[in-house]
């Protein structure tokens, strides 16, 4: 049933991808692209989505946080709160690799369904980005800090 | 803004929004895309049936708008395969890093008016924007 139940998620988030157009390069180029805003060719639809999965996301998660999960012990909400250097210069990595191409992981693995021969690139070598990132993390940390990276994980 | 298409993106981005409640609700985890599939490549991952569900349910959205005849057309993607590899290398070097993505920082952690979520947002965005306007405006022309 948990397992069911991921799937139908993320058949509704990969829904969401395709109805709103982010399963589209162009579509969130148009809205990186600052140089738009003067021109007229700006593309705010991704602000809208945003705004619009915060909204649900927010009320949503207010209404649910006191609840158990269905088909779990408990739920996992993350609970890091410093900002330090591996949040910012992780962002800052995967903003470069997002603006590059204009796919981010969600986009990028619905767009497998398209059988698009640089998607495929784009995904194998994103999973290698994350394979070695856990590696080099792993050189480095704790047995209980790798545990606790997993569960803090967005 | 001619390419401005508001309500299609409000009605995908409310489903975004109600397939990371229903995650949470169901099987208590984030909703985080990069969390989600990094946890496949991770040798201590042990619970990798869900994660490959959700993965799943995700491929299906596209097969499913193709069979009733919404196909989504191949993205456009950079002449470069290097280009295109360096870049696949970042995201998932740079989400593993980061703790996250658009999804997992931008959309729950944000609604859960995370301090971190909201740094990081700010980081990967801004940071997608200048790469844009020097490849399209500066280098690429």
């Amino acid at each position: 049933m948990p397992a069911l139940a991921s799937l139908l998620c993320g058949f509704i988030f990969g829904a969401g991808l395709v109805i709103s157009h982010m399963v589209q390069t162009t579509k969130v180029l148009g809205f990186l692209d600052v140089f738009g805003i003067p021109s007229g060719t700006w593309d705010p639809s991704l602000i809208v989505v945003m705004a619009a999965g915060l909204i649900v996301t927010g009320i949503g998660f207010a209404l649910i946080r006191p609840r158990t999960p269905i088909f779990a012990q408990r739920s996992l909400w993350p609970t890091a709160t410093d900002i330090d250097r591996p949040l910012l210069a992780g962002a800052a990595l995967f903003g470069i690799g997002w603006g590059l191409v204009g796919l981010c992981p969600g986009p990028a693995i619905a767009d497998l369904a398209t059988l698009s021969p640089g998607v495929f690139v784009f995904v194998i070598a994103m999973a290698a980005g994350m394979a070695a990132q856990d590696l080099w993390q792993a050189r480095g940390a704790r047995p209980s800090e790798q545990k606790l990276a997993t569960a803090t994980d967005g | 803004m001619a390419n401005f298409t508001p309500v299609s993106a409000a009605i995908g981005g409310a489903l975004i929004g109600l397939a990371a409640v229903l995650l949470m609700l169901f099987t208590g985890r984030i909703a985080g895309i990069s969390g989600i599939a990094g946890g496949l490549f991770n040798p201590r991952t042990d619970d990798r049936l869900w994660r490959l569900a959700f993965i799943a349910g995700l491929i299906a959205a596209p097969v499913a708008a193709a069979l009733v005849g919404h196909a989504v057309p191949m993205p456009q993607m950079p002449g470069s395969m290097i280009t295109i590899a360096v870049a696949g290398l970042l995201v998932g070097f740079g989400t593993r890093l980061g703790s996250g993505c658009t999804s997992g920082h931008g959309i729950c952690g944000i609604a859960r008016l995370s301090p971190r979520s909201i740094a990081a947002t700010v980081v990967f965005m801004g940071a997608a924007i200048v790469v844009v306007a020097l490849t399209h405006h500066v280098i690429g022309g």
